[in-house]
């Protein structure tokens, strides 16, 4: 028991939390800018897996990291632009096209990479993003580690939700994207177009949510393996409820939810009378708690999933 | 341009969108098949003798093709009530888990063994929905991340009791579980292959849910729930029991496709046995346009692309994972294609 | 004087169906232009051509000499033209600033300017004595608050022709008074006005010429001073309708006793404390302004709501927890506000929406399954009976026009020889003929012995329907009044909630 509170005292944990916080704020923010636009995104799972094949395939092939990053964003645009072209001017069921967009991208994924790499005894890697410490602020004891000596991309995370909380809250064209998750109709009669900002928003979205299963490959691990992303995808689109779709407080349940999931790590280490299978259900079932406790007060946007055809009757 | 309702939807229409869509995923896949080099006709020609270019290739793809009968018969009778149950993969494998569980010392004759063990998967299947259908009609909380999630904890579960207490001593240290007695194993359908009367069985439960959707109360107050809550509520349908009639039904079907998978094929239960029945089993369902007994087709469709995607990849070197690509892209040709069947294009 | 909007040759086609045809109008300077007709003539259509909503199939639109260019709100907008929908275009969960501003920035702007906005909005509000808060949410306010965001809305996008869509539908007569003469100010500040109507008085009373609208056509235009509602009430309807008349008759016993009635929690009351009672062979009407608590009334008498206090008795039983399928198997017939979403499921045969509602009775199902040709037999007897025009058995209902739906779900009720009737809004979105039928029928059924309620914000149909009539107001209902004491002058006066004494005894 002792050893499970000593587990709270170690730096190492509280390092790790930014650092595996980091795919699933990607995917949060990504998953809550499309539901703020009306979509819902549940072809996350398979962007992930595409966003973590495609940068990791571009830096195995020779190019630096910063294009890995670039390519995957690109690449989880355009399957976002598929889902989007489906769910928006086609109105199709968003839950189906988001299940069949998973499908699709996880085994396009999967297709490439097999393509490309053969089969081995262990797969190859890259040399992924190092931790790139802040000047000074990175030797503040504790803190520094914690904070400040994170990879790039976690740096890019934070930057992220400051970005998107601002932007949503406070430029025209955040006004624009919360009116359309709420009532399209009143951006059309204002002169704009809801389903372009709409698909605007699902392909933007996309791109973050790909730079979120990048991480994976080019950060956490240096390899790639079809399944890595683990229902990650799923986890952020709870998180989004447990969020009530808020910027802020999506950071704020990604952080939770990664400490969760250090501390369980280390745990496993430590207690050995229980199954590690048990630890490795807590992420999932804690998101469905997360769901419950939140489910009764969420404030959804007012249109999410409801298609506009414009002019019709 | 825009879309606009159709009156009236020919028949020829309702056949040829299926038809439509698997060609244009196919013609999609296409592109993919070529760019490993292989010329994408011959490629197919591979898969096709590979899934029906024998006998034995038959009766192989419609051993694949007999749990998906059942999980798709679970997404169809699920998404025509509007309930997005994601969870058929970990409804399966709860179904195949406790059928071993039970079938491994039952101590009953074969002949009431098997009906008994059938009911348990669709028991345990049926269980693993009636949770997240709950907690929506409690706290209004969305089944489809719940059941998604479930199908992880699921899998983990599986692999919890099949390296603990349900593990097969027998099996070298090979995590797979105990298996199920000798007198439950479901008899081969044609002798010498692995195809067995389980094929049957789902073809009979496409039947059975052909007739409840089709001809019964319960079968018209799920399609009015599902097509117009308000409505249906307003006409004194009760939507709680509406939705969790349907969730256990839906959950049941596939917990049996666990089961006769474990009573046919496998015997004992490993983590990896499903190569995704329940995801596919979504697309069986579309392609069928939620309709029962085209599930069975579709089903026949989707075991043939993965038999013959295996066949096709020791011919040529495609990777396998092109059947993936296919079927999935197969969900979202026919998404589109049913778009076309209820709307028209007009300037 | 040059003519500050002119619509040329407009005409619309949604499939079949010719919602304008070949329409030309204009629009002076000042000038406050009323578009009569009935439901269904093409009016929305045409201004939402207008706006930019939709795109002509033919025509143009000219605003100050210069062609919009069509299906686009943006251009309509920039040169212009503002809209008021009749279904206000506001989302809820944000304030009335955010609701005005959205638009009115480059979307590249880095930051909204919403100080500058909110002085904006208010001096334009002072302006044209519109007050309201920038920063509330929207779902806080009133609808009569709400209408003023609408047109603010537009005033801050600097509209000088401004098209008000059915302004009325939604506002207690003062209220209406009083937007229109706000309008009237809004005309001496330079702008030119279109207001759609199906209303005679206010068309009367508050525009300067009239625009008839029927069949997609303009069948007529007059200066207000040189017309009068009798010719007005012809032009629109086209042909002589008449609507049926209520003959006196004995009332027999109490049917449904409502008692301190409410609905909802302790402060949130939808229902507040309501009695009333109907007899067999009468009609009690509940009149009110839209939003004032008819959608808890009709919930609560559908049995969709339960009391939270008092009692609801059917034939000295209680009524109160029955449910839906309650309430039919005790034969109390329920006609739902919003056909769409409640009447009818709009994908399913005529039919299976006939018999929903009775399918577990033994004549359409045994054992669970459902009797198919009994079930059709019944529907094909309902629309013979009930004249549902263009239906067969196995039609899909979304295919009926508003009139025969309505009759499907008025017909599937009746034919029961119900105790109690609940009629909720029956003849909202019908034209001059489909609600004579519907009409005929609610008094067939009264004449019959029924004991019918009925809730309409309709005055004149309440008023030609009813015995008595009793007000709503924000959940509370006045005592009951016999329709021949019930003049405009009071009624307008109960539906703004001036009554002496409650209708329970308190």
């Amino acid at each position: 028991m002792s050893d499970a509170i000593d587990l709270l005292l170690n730096t190492s944990l509280w390092e790790a939390v930014l650092r595996i916080a980091t795919p699933l704020i990607f995917g949060v923010l990504g998953a809550l800018l499309c539901e703020r636009a009306g979509v819902l995104n549940l072809g996350i799972e398979g962007i992930m897996t595409m966003g973590a094949m495609s940068g990791w395939l571009t830096v195995f092939l020779g190019a630096p990291l910063w294009v890995g990053l670039l390519v995957a964003a690109l690449c989880g645009a355009l399957i976002g632009l598929l889902h989007a072209l489906l769910t928006v001017p086609l109105g199709l069921s968003q839950h189906v096209s988001g299940l069949g967009i998973t499908l699709f991208a996880s085994a396009l994924a999967a297709y490439l990479y097999r393509l490309i790499v053969e089969v081995g005894d262990l797969p190859p890697t890259i040399e992924p993003f190092r931790p790139l410490p802040v000047p000074i602020l990175s030797d503040i004891p504790i803190l520094g580690p914690v904070l400040f000596s994170q990879a790039l991309p976690t740096y890019l995370a934070l930057l992220a939700v400051a970005l998107l909380a601002y932007g949503l809250a406070r430029t025209p064209l955040g006004l624009a994207v919360r009116m359309t998750g709420e009532h399209p109709q009143a951006v059309e009669a204002q002169g704009l177009n809801p389903n372009a900002i709409r698909v605007g928003a699902v392909v933007a979205g996309s791109a973050l949510m790909a730079i979120g299963g990048s991480f994976l490959t080019m950060v956490a691990f240096d390899s790639f393996f079809p399944g890595m992303v683990q229902g990650r995808g799923w986890i952020c689109i709870a998180l989004v409820v447990f969020a009530s779709w808020r910027p802020g407080k999506a950071l704020i349940g990604a952080l939770l939810f990664a400490f969760f999931d250090a501390y369980q790590l280390r745990l496993q280490t430590v207690v050995e009378a229980v199954p590690y299978q048990l630890f490795l259900m807590a992420p999932y079932l804690l998101s469905i708690l997360a769901l419950i406790l939140v489910a009764r007060r969420a404030e959804v946007p007012a249109a999410l999933m409801t298609p506009y055809r414009r002019g019709e009757r | 341009m825009r879309l606009e309702r159709r009156t009236h939807t020919p028949l020829s229409l309702v056949v040829l969108a299926p038809v439509a869509a698997i060609g244009a995923a196919l013609i999609l896949a296409a592109g993919l098949v070529a760019a490993a080099g292989v010329n994408p006709l011959a490629a197919y020609a591979e898969m096709l003798r590979g899934a029906l270019g024998s006998r034995l290739a038959i009766t192989e793809m419609l051993t694949r093709a007999t749990p998906l009968i059942l999980t798709g018969l679970a997404a169809a009778i699920a998404f025509r009530a509007r309930l997005w149950n994601i969870g058929a993969e970990g409804q399966f494998y709860m179904g195949a888990l406790a059928t071993a569980a039970l079938g491994h010392s039952l101590g009953l004759p074969g002949w009431l063994g098997v009906p008994l063990l059938m009911l348990t998967g669709m028991v345990a299947g049926a269980l693993l929905l009636a949770g997240p259908a709950y907690l929506r009609l409690r706290f209004e909380v969305d089944e489809v991340v719940t059941t998604l999630l479930l199908n992880f904890v699921a899998i983990l579960f599986v692999g919890l009791m099949i390296e603990g207490p349900l593990r097969d001593p027998l099996a070298f240290g090979w995590p797979t579980s105990v298996p199920v007695d000798a007198a439950y194993r479901l008899s081969d359908l044609v002798p010498r292959t692995r195809l067995h009367i389980g094929l049957l069985f789902a073809v009979a439960a496409a039947a059975i849910v052909w007739l409840i959707l089709d001809r019964t109360v319960f079968g018209a107050e799920t399609r009015a729930a599902g097509l117009n809550a308000r409505a249906a509520a307003f006409a004194g349908v009760s939507l709680p029991r509406t939705i969790m009639g349907v969730a256990l039904l839906s959950g049941a079907l596939a917990g049996l496709a666990g089961a006769v998978e474990v009573m046919g094929v496998t015997a004992g239960v490993t983590t990896t046995m499903s190569p995704g029945f329940g995801y596919a089993g979504i697309v069986a369902a579309m392609l069928a346009a939620l309709n029962p007994a085209g599930v069975v087709v579709s089903a026949v469709f989707i075991a043939t692309i993965f038999v013959g995607a295996d066949a096709m990849g020791r011919a040529t070197g495609v990777p396998s994972f092109i059947a993936d690509v296919i079927v999935s892209l197969c969900l979202l040709t026919m998404l589109v294609a049913l778009l076309f069947t209820s709307y028209r294009v007009r300037r | 004087m040059n003519p500050v909007l002119e619509l040329v040759g407009i005409t619309k086609r949604f499939g079949a169906l010719t919602a304008n045809d070949d329409i030309t109008l204009s629009l002076a300077q000042g000038e406050i232009l009323a578009l009569l007709g009935e439901n269904g003539a093409g009016k929305t259509t045409l201004m939402n051509i207008l706006f930019g909503h939709y795109a002509a199939d033919a025509g143009h639109v000219r605003l100050f000499g210069e062609t919009l260019p069509p299906g686009r709100p943006r251009a309509a907008i920039e040169a212009g033209v503002g809209m008021v929908h009749q279904h206000f275009t506001l989302a809820h969960n944000l304030t009335v600033l955010d609701n005005v501003m959205l638009g009115s920035e480059a979307l590249g702007r880095l930051r909204s300017a919403r100080a500058e906005a909110r002085a904006k909005l208010r001096g334009i509000a002072e302006r044209f004595g519109l007050p309201v808060d920038p920063d509330a949410k929207i779902s806080r306010l009133s609808v009569g608050e709400r209408q003023r965001v609408e047109i603010l809305k537009a005033l801050y996008r600097d509209a000088r022709v401004l098209i008000l869509d059915e302004p009325t539908a939604v506002l207690a007569r003062p209220e209406a008074q009083r937007l229109f003469e706000t309008l009237r100010e809004m005309t001496r500040e330079g702008l030119s006005l279109i207001f759609i109507s199906h209303k005679l008085h206010e068309v009367m009373g508050a525009s300067d010429r009239v625009a008839v609208l029927r069949g997609g056509k303009i069948v007529a235009e007059r200066r207000t001073a040189e017309t009068n509602a009798a010719e007005l009430a012809e032009l629109m309807v086209g042909r002589k309708v008449d609507r049926p008349v209520r003959s006196e008759q004995r009332v027999g016993a109490p049917v449904l006793v409502a008692r301190g009635v409410s609905v909802g929690p302790e402060g949130a009351r939808r229902l507040d404390d309501v009695s009333f009672t109907v007899y067999a062979g009468e009609i009690l009407g509940i009149v009110g302004v839209s939003g004032n608590g008819q959608a808890a009334l009709g919930a609560l008498l559908s049995g969709m709501a339960h009391p939270s206090t008092g009692s609801l008795t059917l034939g000295g039983a209680d009524a109160g927890a029955l449910g839906p399928r309650g309430l039919v198997g005790v034969e109390a017939g329920r006609v739902p506000e919003d056909r769409h979403s409640e009447g009818v499921i709009g994908e399913l045969s005529v039919w299976e929406n006939a018999t929903l509602e009775r399918l577990r009775r033994p004549e359409f199902s045994h054992r669970g399954f459902v009797r198919r040709a009994a079930c059709k037999r019944y529907a094909a007897s309902l629309i013979e009976r009930f004249d549902i025009r263009g239906a067969t058995p196995e039609t899909r209902t979304q295919l009926l026009s508003g009139g025969n739906m309505q009759k499907l779900v008025l017909g599937r009720v009746l034919c029961h020889a119900p105790r109690f009737v609940l009629v909720n809004q029956p003849t909202r979105g019908l034209d001059e003929g489909a609600i004579a039928a519907v009409h005929a029928e609610l008094l067939a059924a009264r004449a019959e012995g029924a004991a019918i309620l009925l809730i309409s914000e309709e005055l004149e149909e309440a008023v030609a329907l009813s015995d008595r009539i009793q007000a709503i107001v924000k959940g509370r209902l006045s005592e009951p009044v016999a329709a021949r004491d019930a003049d405009p002058q009071r009624l307008g006066l109960m539906m703004a909630g001036v009554w002496t004494g409650d209708a329970h005894a308190s």
